[in-house]
């Protein structure tokens, strides 16, 4: 079924080389594409297959898990024809940034910086790429998996927690 | 010659009609407004942290505290997520029930936002008018879980309990009254020639403007588009009801008043046939795998104690993949995003706050106005700080 959406077609056909992987699960379509190729496949999305509102920009972060440490994930949702499109792009450790997405969709504004203040992701290009839900001086990004549940310099919490 | 400079005003976190802990820094020249700066973060608490260190069953008590005037409907998002993860059926009662309870909640935070909105623009009688509705369904609340706000009540697979039995009534009769209320508050406002004032023409952001900036829920119908979650990509059975979207024409403030208040006519609307539907039945799936056991098993079996502390301690593995369930909460599209590796815990949840993205518009709607107009657009928006910090 996920061959068949009118998305994946589209894109299958015009950035052939960039497609890394396609998966549908649960009746919902990911598609997860190089970075290289990203911006120009969210403006594609936008503009000629009416993607038009960007419900969600996170990330995961895959310590140990995948090669690619972090996973930037883009939820695009077509108010026209109301279904949903995920998008993914590996990031690695060592080149930990990515262009932004704000100059597609203007929400990208703030949920990059969020982005930006717990995961540790630089958006290349991002108009104000301050820290959102942290304070300005804190060391560190929360939402990685190497960073403490507790903080930091703390000890770490001896009751049960699972 | 005579230069003029802007002056920089500090407004918040502590500010009565920022709605919590919102700190806005403005540059002023003279009374009209040429930049806004919002400061947030004052009440984060790291839900999505302490969310990848618990059980799924674990977890739901976090999303009562996000948006904290409407829980349920954070329940019942994160709940849906859960469950289409799991592939989990939910029985007919347990799913009516929740609409009920989603629904009421919609009319309650409406009923905050109308309160403080008008509060903030200065009439003050609404305000104790709607809070002595509101109480009613915090009562409603208390009935069914126990508590007035962290109701903690849905569960995945249905409902920790059934409802008790005066339940029906309760719910009738103030869905019976409901629509009266509302025409007093109408009566206090819609034509109320300072209300008007301060209303019309306000926080005027366009269609297209209002979609690039993400903006769900009300706030986007008032700017005219005609997209409801419930209707266009419905759950949790919503399909099944009848109720009409209210759309603005506007995009102003006032539009986005009536829109809300449409809407709380409609939600009175979808309880009452909730009501209707209403049958006995069980409240919650017969997934052992997943659902805690009825209590009666758990005290008088040895079984069900064992199911009991295994579901309590260890909770459910769930298979590896990915969802996103959005609801239409009272403020706007509100989404669970799961990402499981085959445990216990999720890998990853991240929550699509619906105030965080709406009040990132507030720049686009309020420079060029008057400082005064600045808190009209702040309560227009309906923003609780709790879900936006998370």
């Amino acid at each position: 079924m996920a061959e068949n959406n009118r998305a994946v077609l589209k894109l299958k056909e015009k950035f052939t080389t960039s497609i890394i992987d396609v998966v549908e699960f649960r009746g919902e379509v990911t598609v997860t594409v190089a970075k290289d190729a990203i911006i120009e496949i969210l403006s594609f999305l936008k503009q000629s297959l009416q993607y038009n509102l960007l419900t969600d920009l996170t990330a995961v972060d895959y310590l140990g898990k995948k090669e690619e440490r972090f996973m930037m994930v883009y939820l695009l949702y077509s108010i026209p024809n109301k279904d949903r499109l995920r998008i993914k792009t590996p990031v690695a450790e060592a080149d930990c940034r990515i262009p932004t997405a704000s100059t597609v969709w203007r929400t990208a504004n703030w949920l990059e910086r969020e982005v930006y203040d717990l995961f540790g992701i630089t958006f290349d290009g991002h108009p104000d790429l301050r820290r959102i839900l942290m304070t300005d001086d804190w060391v560190g990004h929360p939402l990685r998996k190497d960073y403490p549940l507790q903080g930091p310099d703390r000890e770490p919490y001896k009751g049960r927690l699972s | 010659m005579a230069t003029t400079e802007t002056m920089t005003l500090n407004m918040g976190p502590q500010h009565p009609s920022t709605h919590g802990v919102l700190r806005l820094v403005l540059e002023l020249d003279g009374e009209v407004i040429v930049k806004v700066t919002p400061h947030i973060g004052f009440l984060h608490r790291g839900v999505e942290k302490l969310a990848e260190h618990r059980t799924y069953h674990q977890i739901l008590p976090l999303t009562d505290r996000l948006d904290y005037l409407a829980p349920m409907s954070n329940n019942l998002g994160y709940i849906l997520a859960v469950e289409k993860l799991m592939a989990v059926e939910v029985p007919e009662r347990a799913e009516t029930i929740r609409i009920i309870m989603a629904e009421l909640t919609r009319l309650e935070s409406h009923l905050v936002w109308l309160a403080c909105h008008a509060l903030d623009i200065g009439a003050m009688t609404v305000f104790i008018y709607a809070f002595r509705e509101r109480e009613t369904v915090m009562e409603t609340y208390e009935l069914i879980s126990g508590a007035r706000m962290t109701s903690n009540f849905f569960r995945v697979g249905g409902l920790s309990q059934d409802v008790p039995e005066e339940f029906v009534k309760k719910v009738s009769d103030f869905i019976d009254s409901m629509p009266g209320y509302l025409d007093q508050y109408e009566g206090l406002l819609t034509t109320n020639p300072i209300w008007l004032k301060r209303t019309i023409g306000n926080g005027v952001i366009s269609a297209d403007d209002a979609i690039d900036y993400g903006i769900t829920g009300p706030a986007l119908r008032g700017s005219g588009v005609d997209w409801d979650l419930r209707r266009d990509n419905s759950y949790s059975g919503y399909d099944k009801y009848q109720f009409k979207v209210p759309v603005g024409e506007n995009c102003d403030t006032f539009d986005r008043y009536k829109v809300r208040l449409v809407e709380m006519r409609e939600a009175c609307k979808i309880v009452r046939q909730a009501l209707d539907k209403l049958k006995p039945g069980p409240v919650l799936a017969d997934c052992p795998q997943v659902c805690y056991p009825p209590k009666e098993n758990v005290y008088n079996s040895i079984e069900g104690l064992i199911h009991h502390f295994k579901i309590a301690s260890e909770g459910f593995y769930a298979p590896e993949g990915e969802v996103y369930q959005g609801v239409e909460a009272p403020k706007g599209e509100l989404g669970f995003y799961l990402v499981s590796d085959g445990g216990n815990k999720p890998e990853r949840m991240r929550i699509r706050p619906p105030s965080f993205v709406n009040l990132q518009a507030i720049e686009k709607m309020s420079v060029g106005s008057m400082i005064a107009d600045l808190v009209a657009v702040i309560g227009t928006l309906d923003i609780v700080l709790g879900e936006i910090d998370r």
